[in-house]
Order: C-alpha cells, then structure tokens, then sequence
C-alpha cells in the first residue's frame, strides 16, 4: 500500500524534559492506526508536531514521501494532513453551514475570492449541505454554533475536518465527552471513511481502539514503547503492565 | 466575546439596509441644508469606523492607532491636491494606496504576538506618524496645519460650494460605495474566512486557511479604506492638521464603533450619526470637557454590557430593518 | 558618555516604577489597565499640592503620593475594575481608556492644563564627580528607591505569604477560594499596591518628566512598552525592559536630538521582528 505518514527520530524538548523521544513510526495509506498510552505519555505533543503547531528539537516528519518538517500548520491541512481536536475547536459565532462552507471552499482553492458572497457559491454550499446532513446536522446548519448542544458540536467538531477531504486524519479522542446515544453516528461515519483515507486515532477508550484499529502504538514517556497489531498489542504482557492495567479484560 | 446568546439580531442584516441608509441620506439632502457641514464630517467618520469595523469586528484586531491610515489618507490628499493635481477622485485613489501600503508594511508587526504587543504597535505606528507629520513642517505645515487645499470640481461637474451641499453628496457617495463594496467583502470566502480566524485560529489553520496571510489582507484593505476617509475630509475641508493623527481620533473612532456596534458594518454609520450628533451638542454646551463625556460613554458602555447597549440604542431602528429583512440567509 | 548611561538607567528606573504595577495587574491579573498612568498622575499632583499647599517637605510626599495613589486603587477597583476581570481585552481597554480621559479632563478641570513644577530640595539640586561620571543627586535617589523597590517587589512575590497566595488565586481562582484565600481580597490589595507604586512614581518622576493634564495619555505608549518587552512572568523582565528603553531614549535624545522619539520606536519595532513575544518572556506567553 505504501506509507502515508512517517516520522524519523522525532524529539522534542522542553527546556529539560523530553517530551517526545526518538519516535519513529510508519503509518501505512489506508491504515487504521491507533496511538495510546497513559496520560502524559506524549501524545498530545506528537500530535502538535505531526500538525505542525511544535517545530520538532531534531527529526524529520514526511507526508505520502514530502518532508513536511517545517511546514506550518494551514500547509499541510492543504496537502491533506487534517486533524479534529479534543477539546471542540469551533467558530462560534458562525453557524455550522457556515463553518463546513468555509472549509470546503479552502479545500477549492477559493478561499481569497473577495467578490461572491460564499453563500451564493452552489458547489461550495450543496457539496457542505450535503455532509452536514450526512453528520445529522441538516436541521441546525442554519443555528449559531455555540448554541448548539453539545453531542452535535462534537459531530461538527468531525465534519470540519472531513470538509477538508483529508489524505491523512487525526482523530484526536473523537468521542470525548459524547453521550453514548450520540456515539455511534460519529463511530460509524469513522469506519465508513474510504479506504484510501488514512486513519489515525488517538484514544483513551479502549473499547474503541480494539474495534476500530488495527494497528497500534503505544507511548510512553514521548517514546515508542510498543507497535503491533491489535491482536498482539491487547496480548503483550509489557502492555499490560504499563498502560493496560487488570481491569481490561479485552481478548 | 463568546457566549451562548443568539447571534446578534443585526449581524445578518439585508443588502436592502443599504437603500434604507440611501433613502435616508437623500431626505438629508433635500430637507437639512443647514447641516450639509455637520452631515458631511458623519459620512466620513462612518466611513472611517467601517474601515475599523473590518478589523476588529471581522478579523478581532484592536487597534489603538487606526488614525495613523486616517491621518495619512489626510495629508496624502492634501498635499496631492495642493502639489499635483486636484481631481478628488484621483486624490482619494492615491490616499487610500498611501495609507493601504503602510498598513501592508505594518501588518507584519500584527500578526505577530499578542493582544498587548498589537495595542502597543497600533498605538506606536500612530505616535511615529504624527511625530513625522510634526517633524516635518516644512511640509506639511506643524502644527499650523496644512492650508490651501483646493479642490478641481467633482468629475469635472460639481464644484464645492460653501454650503457644502457637493461635500455632503461627494462623501456620501463615497461612503455608500465602500459600504456595498465592504459588504460583498465580508460575506465573501475571504470574509468569513476572517470571521473564522476571529472566532478560533487554531482551528481556522487546521483546515488550512493561511491565516498570516489573510490577516495582512485585511489589515491592508482597512488602512485604505480608513486612507480614502482621512483623504474625504482634507478634500471637502480644505485643510490638514496634526489632530488628524491624534490619539484621541483612534480613541474616538473605537466609540463610534463600540456605539453602533461592531461586526455588521453598518454599526460604524449608526455610531457615526449618534457620535456627531452629540459631539456637536455637547461641545455647544461644555466645549472643553468633550474628552471628560467621551470617557464617561465609554466606561459606561462597557460596564452596562456593549451589546446590550447596541440593542437598546438600535431597538427603535429595528422595525426599519425589520421591514428590510428576508432576502439575506443562507440557501436553504 | 557615562554620564549618559547613567541618566539613562535613572530614566530607566523611573519607568519601571511607572510601569511594574500595571506589570502586576497585567500578569497576575490578566487586567489590561490603560489608565494606569492616571494613578502616576494622581501621585505627582498630590505631591505638587502638598509641597505648595500644605509646605510638606519634598520627601515626606513621596509616601503620601504611595497612599494617595493606593487609596485610588482600592476605592475603583472593587467599585468599578472588579466587573471587568472576566471580560475581553477590548472592553477592558476601552473601559480603561475612558477612565484615562475621565481623569485627564478631570485634572484639567481643577488644575489647570499647565505644566506642574516640582521644586526639588537645595540637597537634590546639586551635581557630584564620581569616578569622572557627573550624576545628579536626585537620579542617585531615585535609582536607590527603584532598586530597593524592584528587590522589595522580587522579595514579596517570591518569598511571602500574599506572593503566594497571590500565585494561588491567579492561577486557579476557583482553586483558591475553595483553599480559604480571599481572592477579592488579595486582588484588591494588589491593585492598589501597583497603583500606589505608579502614584509613587508620578511623584518621583514628576520633575524628570514633566507633570500636566495628559500625563496618563503621553506615558501609555512607554508603559506598553515596558510589558511587552519585558514581559509579564517576572519582575526582571520589566526592568530591563525600562532600563533599555531609558538608555536608548536619553542617548536617543542626545546624540540624535533631530529624530526625537524615533529612537525608541525604532528600538521597539526591531525587538518585536526579533522576538515577538518580548524579550524577556520565555514560552509563548498567549
């Protein structure tokens, strides 16, 4: 399948601590890929610094084979490396049409137009209407954002990303706080992404990571500690010690 | 200003607000010639404060110095007229090139930082300017102020006359044209983009919208626009002085703004004609303590809440636009 | 030469007693106080009236200036200040700034527009050689309470009680109510220290930079300066900061007398191209 996103000899250091350490890792086109591990292990650092908000101490990070090391953020949204976050980023004062319009209008290339008014533009508009209906967000598209409840931020929360058509996705926790009811629609929008969409998941809930990765990292303390299949992660007893604990009763 | 109330009733107002401003502008005309003067100076600071809408509403940018691109719209008017050439069009392209190009080459110490080093920055671009303007009398004449502007008539046609019915419509225009060109502006990819930077800019970067970029754009539209409004009042005042660069104009223009509401555009006008109506009142009846009232307005308006008060001073307007309402929206 | 840096670091020391307590309020408070030089304003006025009303000696009005200032501090900020804590910086900038106007027209009203003088003591006026450097008296004291208030300011925050106290509730409000700290309380205080320091200031600084009406207006572009150079995390910070900008502006002043406040103007735009964050925070203080 070839490699989508691959990082070489990653650090990154904060003043004297190493918050990410000599992390190498391979994610494969297409996979289903999940980082875990305890809480500050790294994770959100690595993240920050596959999308480009941390400028790594050394190493290199390379996109479908382009060295995107030292691209900056809105860069390499464009050559498809798209993340959703854990903590909802949203444009509140915008409505979710709105919001999804301007994404994919970015994702055009028509984000300098400065003459028609963007909600007048059909393919921006029926392309975002289209996905928000797909997300359960046709009937508020029309409301303003922060007033809308929380299980459906958090679906729009997804959507804008998706917006951006991403190569490579970043599922920072996308289920963090969503009541259960709410869950499933943004698990199954998740599994039913194309194939060729590289997935990776970042997650506490363990349930979610055996059914939806097949592949996984672990972090800990900013380094690769173990990488595997999801069968052979669940089983290692290294994994067990340090992350899993007794209470996972996984098979 | 964040929050879960309701988007702000006036944020979507109609393309057919314009025709309201239009239509009240024009019974100005025909029946307060008395006030073409007092008229003339609203139509200007409305212009000046949509300028300033266009970054602080739209894209979050507080500038304590937005009269550094006034002031230099100002003097670049006045000394075009009075050196090369006194075609007021003319005039008012070449202010708002002047001022867009210093607002280009200081954007780039806004996009950097935070909201205290972009206070300090806006503030100091404003004080170097006037400093300049003050330096440099051989000039622009000090603290004298630069005089003997005088203006070829309007497309050749209309003179400035002493009533200063020409002034009045020329600006008027003037404004009128920005408002619908501003309009198209902020309801476009590029304008919503802004609202989306305003809004959270990290998230504006994670779907790729070069948010830099974007920010220097309408840093530099607004200085042009704030730099035709400078060049509106030298041309239809004949006259350029230092308080043009004042600190106490960007102070103003922020209540002006503050007044009528930010982020919609037309709070700038709204603001404008309340803001000179009582400048013009209360300077007849304590010329000297202005700046005591000014203060007061603000403090007051801020602890009463600004959009609150924005509701309460606009709620006798909102029947107008109420009537005005139904094209806009999104496509359903 | 020396001469020269040495009137500098006097400027220097000046502004940062000018400026720190808007530092405080600013970084512990997260408060954008423009009109902080209303309370250095207040400071020198009080000490005008009472060398020319009441015939106080010149020193005894330095701490009156400090209480005078602080009492300002604490009648606003529970009455007035306290509302704007959790609000955007721009309605605290613009609440700040009509405070500013309020007090300059103010002023204006009751004293006049001119400028103030400050008759300093025949003891201050004089001039001493040492080591071939000519220093003023008076700078020598004001560089000496500077320093000793800049080390006072370091010692409280870092060694006592209300330092800490004052870290708790600033970094977790909620945190350290629930602790039994009066946040109120250690916000009050703290605001009418940095504004009594200011008044101090203005008292001090009243002969070297002239005192009228638009003190707080002409100085806000010095104090920004101050905090976003030097930052907001320490008190150090500041200093330098004022220090740099005291030496640039007075050797500005003397060897460019042409180019005015260029100088720092340009001094500060190079730093912000250099290290827009300040030069002296360390992170990316947001």
């Amino acid at each position: 399948m070839g490699i989508a996103l691959q990082t070489f000899g990653l650090n990154k250091n904060f003043g004297g601590i190493q918050a990410t350490a000599d992390v190498s890792i391979a994610i494969e086109r297409g996979a289903r890929h999940a980082l875990i591990g305890p809480n500050g292990a790294g994770k959100t650092t690595l993240i920050n610094l596959l999308t480009g908000v941390l400028t790594p101490t050394t190493g290199r990070i390379e996109l479908e084979g382009e060295d995107i090391t030292r691209l900056p953020v809105h860069q390499r949204a464009r050559r498809g490396l798209v993340r959703t976050f854990q903590i909802n980023q949203l444009f509140a004062e915008l409505t979710p049409l709105q919001t999804v319009a301007i994404a994919v209008a970015e994702r055009m290339g028509r984000g300098f137009g400065l003459w028609r008014p963007l909600e007048r533009d059909p393919k921006v508009m029926e392309e975002s209407a289209a996905l928000l209906r797909q997300f359960h967000l046709g009937d508020v598209m029309q409301e303003k954002t922060a007033a809308l409840p929380y299980g459906k931020r958090r679906l729009l929360e997804i959507t804008i990303a998706l917006a951006a058509r991403p190569r490579v996705l970043l599922l920072d926790e996308p289920v963090a706080g969503v009541p259960d009811s709410d869950r499933h629609e943004i698990l199954d929008t998740v599994a039913r992404l194309p194939d060729d969409v590289t997935v990776l998941l970042i997650e506490h809930d363990m349930d979610l990571v055996f059914s939806f990765a097949r592949r996984i990292s672990v972090l800990v303390n900013g380094a690769l500690f173990v990488e595997g299949d999801t069968a052979d992660v669940a089983r290692d007893p290294r994994v067990r010690a340090v992350y899993l604990g007794e209470d996972v009763t996984h098979d | 200003m964040s929050g879960p109330q309701p988007a702000f009733p006036l944020a979507r107002v109609s393309r057919r607000a314009e025709w309201i401003i239009l239509a009240v502008a024009l019974v100005s005309v025909l029946l307060l010639p008395r006030y073409y003067p007092v008229m003339n100076q609203m139509a200007i600071i409305a212009l000046f404060a949509v300028s300033l809408d266009l970054i602080l509403g739209y894209a979050g940018i507080v500038s304590l110095g937005h009269a550094a691109f006034f002031g230099l719209g100002v003097y670049t008017a006045a000394l075009f007229a009075k050196h090369v050439h006194g075609d007021p069009f003319l005039g008012l392209v070449i202010a708002a090139i002047a001022a867009a190009l210093l607002g280009l080459a200081t954007a780039v110490l806004i996009l950097r930082g935070t909201d205290l080093t972009r206070l300090m920055v806006t503030l100091g671009v404003a004080l170097i300017l006037l400093e300049l303007a003050n330096k440099l009398d051989w000039l622009t004449g000090g603290a004298d102020g630069l005089q003997g502007v005088v203006m070829a008539p309007v497309l050749g046609l209309f003179t400035f006359d002493m009533a200063g019915r020409t002034a009045y419509l020329y600006s008027l225009t003037i404004l009128l044209l920005m408002l619908f060109l501003a309009r198209r502006l902020v309801a476009s990819p590029f304008g919503m983009s802004l609202q989306a930077i305003r809004d959270n800019r990290l998230r504006a970067e994670a779907i790729g919208i070069p948010v830099n970029a974007r920010l220097a754009a309408i840093y530099t539209i607004s200085a042009g626009v704030a730099g035709i409004a400078g060049g509106l009042l030298a041309q239809t005042t004949s006259f350029a002085s230092l308080d043009a660069l004042d600190f106490q104009r960007s102070a103003d223009i922020l209540l002006v703004l503050v007044i009528g509401g930010t982020g919609y555009l037309f709070g700038g006008v709204i603001g404008a004609v309340i803001f000179t109506a009582m400048h013009h009142w209360l300077s007849a009846v304590t010329p000297q303590y202005w700046q005591f009232w000014i203060g007061l307005m603000l403090v007051v308006i801020v602890l009463a809440g600004r959009e609150r008060l924005v509701r309460a001073i606009l709620s006798p307007f909102t029947w107008l636009l109420g009537l005005a309402r139904g094209r806009s929206g999104p496509a359903k | 030469m020396l001469t020269i840096l040495f009137d500098g670091v006097a400027y220097g020391m000046l502004l940062f007693v000018l400026a720190c307590g808007l530092a405080i309020t600013l970084g512990l408070m997260n408060f954008v106080n423009l009109a902080h030089g209303a309370f250095a304003m207040a400071g020198g006025y009080v000490t005008v009236l009472a060398m020319s009303k009441l015939g106080l000696p010149f020193l005894a009005c330095l701490p009156l200036a400090f209480l005078v200032a602080a009492l300002l501090g604490m009648i606003l900020e529970p009455t007035l200040y306290r509302r704007l804590y959790g609000k955007s910086h721009f309605d605290q900038v613009l609440f700040s700034i009509g405070l500013a106007f309020m007090a300059v027209a103010t002023v204006d009203f009751f004293m006049g527009s001119t400028q103030q003088n400050i008759r300093l003591p025949e003891w201050l006026r004089g001039r001493s050689e040492i080591g071939g450097v000519g220093m003023g008296h008076y700078r020598l004291l004001i560089i000496g309470v500077c320093a000793a208030l800049a080390i006072g300011l370091q010692l409280i925050l870092s060694k006592t009680r209300f330092g800490s106290r004052l870290r708790a509730a600033v970094d977790d409000t909620r945190v350290a109510s629930g602790l039994g700290i009066n946040v109120n309380r250690v916000f009050l205080f703290t605001f009418a220290f940095g504004s009594g320091i200011a008044g101090l200031g203005g008292a001090l600084g009243a002969e070297v930079f002239g005192l009228d009406p638009t003190f707080p207006l002409k100085f806000m572009i010095y104090f920004l300066i101050v905090v976003s150079v030097g930052g907001t995390t320490t008190i150090t910070g500041p200093l330098l900061a004022s220090l740099l900008l005291g030496i640039a502006d007075v050797a500005g002043k003397y060897y460019f007398p042409k180019m005015g406040a260029f100088v720092i103007y340009s001094v500060m735009i190079v730093i912000l191209l250099w290290r827009p964050q300040g030069l002296f925070s360390r992170g990316s203080g947001k």
